[in-house]
């Protein structure tokens, strides 16, 4: 008797312990509570806007009274974003303090790649969802050795890949020269291309030349390439750089495909200084996913009038041409996607609602681009399209490329 | 208050009752407070250097951040590449920090005051562009860092934050015990003569060079010590996290503490841990109070404007004036 009475509370203490486990972090039926980190001070303080849409995003869904979940709960969204100041070191603390502290269910768009890189491990010994982190490296998508962590955009490999397939297709016989910045994010860049070549990579390429942050120019380089006889230039540099080998290669009058890496497509920070004359003679191309918020055609798209009268709201007065509106906007929906069809807040049920998105279209990126996540793909966003500079603005061309599907 | 603090029976007692109160932190509060500390102490050790060289030897750096750096890198490489032992990374790098202290002082000896605090600034402005050259990439991971695992607790039943705690500590009272000592022998007098008249210390025989490059390379030392503890605290190195804004918090914090002092470095790192989340705390509560950074600022400015000597410089004070009192 005295023996059963023992087994039987054993038995509830262990159910009881259970119960505790299965309570997240961070949940009640009445609230949920997500972590940020954002640099608002600091080098990379211009990104900070996205920290803002996110938080103005969630305030304005609570004072409508709150998001109705899938498992039909109505919560409010405990949202808590911290400075991180674009510090690696400023990053692990302000998450340990969301996790420990707060004790965040999770974290939600933390920004940058040293500052994500910082934190990696950390999340995934913890056990605690890091989610849809806003940076385009490729390290983010690996759920056989980081099962909790996502990532968001099409990352740069994946990009390199469009490019490589849009050589082969117009270029009878390419011979092909990158220049690349020589650290994480140029490598990416030039990896997923190579990939993408194949077997064929070796004859196709006929220069592949790095250059360093430090460096002052890259007229050398370009001169280099231009000898080599390269019919395809696949340009992997910051906006500096980029407007230096576009204005070099002009001034030689050397034609290759130019294919501009996204990174340095603007047209106040890269074409410009490069002169709108010598990148329309080059004929540039580059890969999008947002809707340039600048550009016209979109007026009457569905998704822009809804961001529109969304920041009209939030940010009156704001002249809405800071791209990184569009992308909290787009990476804030996408998370109140996932909420309003999560059956099941424990930490795993979270991550299992995140790698189970079909074809979830975002309001602000281009029309036809389809969010898609599965237990073995972690790469949410894997769609782009390619468009040419005609002089005064990016015209988009072509069919969508899907880098999901080789 | 340009002397170093006499060992009264008073003070013996605090230094112990600290002491007792640091052993039994982590046993009342959770991990993260736990790093944090940590992260106090390891900023303390800095600003203790910092405080040898320009508290009692009147040579000025802003680029501390710079030695803080290479004790962080020093200790990571060892690690990494070399499969040292955390504790054996933390007597390299020390080390390392050490000769490079001691070398850039010596072009630094021809400097003094406002030209100094430029050369420091220089160096503080070129070690995280150093730390991305593509020549030492292999070493240093370039931009992307290395990642540091925590070292394994010491001793069973302590979980990692708690044991780099304890680690932590030693270090930080060993390492003030050192100073106190320095700074009483003929050497600390010498510090200070150099200080407070450097022709009278030169008629008076004080090798000149020798005092001031070694009190930078002990200087640099704490400071690569600090930023080892604070690699471990953190498990990741990278270039960034070494701006010229570390060199900048480690001048604050040394002086919020009480500059020409040893226990104002413990404060000044308490504080650079801390006010920034009080600040944001403060900032994010309340509608009506200005952003952090702000909040901040005008602490700093209060603080300077009211107890110029810092936190522990006021602290003796008010001891002084207790004793007169009660001697009245």
């Amino acid at each position: 008797m005295r023996i059963s009475t023992f087994l039987a509370s054993a038995a509830a203490a262990v159910l009881m312990m259970g119960a505790a486990n299965a309570q997240t972090v961070g949940v009640t039926d009445t609230s949920i509570k997500i972590g940020n980190t954002s640099p608002y001070s600091g080098p990379a303080s211009s990104y900070g806007v996205i920290g803002k849409t996110h938080q103005a995003f969630w305030e304005a869904i609570n004072a409508a009274g709150g998001l109705k979940m899938g498992d039909g709960k109505t919560r409010k969204i405990e949202f808590v974003s911290l400075d991180d100041g674009y510090s690696p070191p400023k990053t692990v603390e302000q998450v340990r303090k969301l996790v420990e502290q707060e004790e965040v269910a999770f974290t939600f768009n933390t920004l940058g790649t040293p500052t994500n890189s910082a934190i990696h491990k950390y999340m995934n010994a913890k056990k605690v969802p890091h989610l849809f982190l806003a940076t385009g490296a490729s390290k983010w998508g690996h759920p056989d050795q980081y099962p909790w962590t996502m990532g968001f955009q099409p990352t740069y490999d994946v990009e390199g890949a469009i490019y490589a397939q849009y050589a082969l297709q117009q270029v009878k016989d390419p011979k092909i020269a990158i220049l690349f910045q020589n650290d994480d994010y140029g490598k990416d860049y030039r990896d997923g291309f190579l990939k993408s070549l194949g077997d064929k990579a070796d004859k196709l390429i006929v220069k592949m030349l790095p250059y360093e942050v430090t460096d002052p120019t890259v007229d050398a380089q370009v001169l280099e390439m231009a000898a080599s006889g390269a019919n395809v230039f696949f340009n992997v540099t910051i906006p500096k750089f980029a407007a230096q080998a576009i204005k070099k290669a002009c001034e030689i009058g050397w034609q290759p495909l130019h294919l501009l890496n996204n990174v340095s497509s603007s047209v106040g920070a890269t074409l410009k200084p490069a002169g709108l004359e010598c990148s329309k003679s080059q004929g540039l191309i580059t890969a999008q996913w947002l809707m340039d918020p600048t550009d016209p055609q979109w007026k009457d798209a569905a998704g822009f009038k809804e961001w529109s009268a969304w920041m009209d709201k939030n940010f009156p007065g704001n002249e809405k041409v800071d791209v990184n509106y569009v992308f909290g906007y787009n990476a804030s929906t996408l998370l109140k996607h996932v909420l309003e069809n999560c059956k099941d807040f424990s930490r795993p049920g979270i991550m299992g609602c995140v790698a189970n998105i079909k074809d979830f279209e975002l309001p602000m990126a281009l029309p036809g681009i389809k969010v898609n996540t599965s237990p073995t793909d972690f790469y949410p966003v894997q769609q782009e399209q390619l468009s040419k500079f005609d002089g005064t603005k990016w015209v988009l061309f072509g069919q969508l490329y899907d880098a999901s599907t080789k | 208050m340009t002397r170093p603090n006499r060992i009264t029976p008073l003070l013996l007692i605090g230094f112990l009752v600290a002491i007792g109160i640091g052993i039994l932190l982590p046993q009342f509060y959770p991990d993260f407070v736990t790093y944090q500390l940590t992260l106090a102490m390891a900023w303390g050790i800095a600003m203790l250097g910092l405080n040898v060289l320009t508290g009692y030897n009147g040579q000025f750096s802003v680029g501390h951040s710079a030695f803080f750096a290479i004790g962080a890198y020093s200790a990571a490489i060892f690690i990494e590449h070399f499969g040292w032992s955390p504790y054996a990374a933390i007597a390299g790098a020390a080390l390392c920090s050490f000769i490079f202290g001691f070398l850039f002082g010596l072009p630094a000896l021809r400097l003094e005051g406002l030209y100094l605090a430029l050369a420091t600034f220089g160096l503080a402005v070129a070690t995280p562009q150093l730390l991305k050259f593509g020549a030492f990439e292999h070493w240093t991971g370039g931009v992307q860092g290395i990642f540091v695992p925590k070292p394994a607790p010491l001793v069973e039943g302590l979980t990692p934050d708690q044991s780099l705690y304890y680690v932590a500590l030693g270090i930080t009272i060993v390492l003030m015990v050192i100073t106190w000592c320095i700074l009483h022998s003929r050497s600390g007098r010498a510090m200070m003569a150099i200080r407070d008249n450097p022709i009278a210390a030169r008629t008076m025989g004080i090798n000149m060079p020798l005092v001031k490059t070694t009190t930078f390379g002990i200087s640099a030392m704490y400071a690569g010590i600090g930023g080892c503890l604070y690699t471990y605290a953190s498990e990741f190195v990278s270039p960034d996290a070494f701006n010229f804004f570390i060199g900048v918090y480690i001048l604050v914090g040394s002086v919020i503490g009480g500059i020409v002092s040893i226990p104002g470095a413990i404060v000044g790192g308490l504080f650079i841990v801390f006010m920034p989340h009080v600040a944001e705390g403060v900032s994010n509560t309340y509608p009506w109070v200005p952003p952090p950074w702000a909040v901040f600022g005008v602490f700093l400015i209060l603080v300077i404007y009211f107890v110029p000597f810092g936190v522990w410089g006021a602290v003796e004070r008010g001891l002084a004036w207790t004793k007169r009192r009660m001697a009245g």
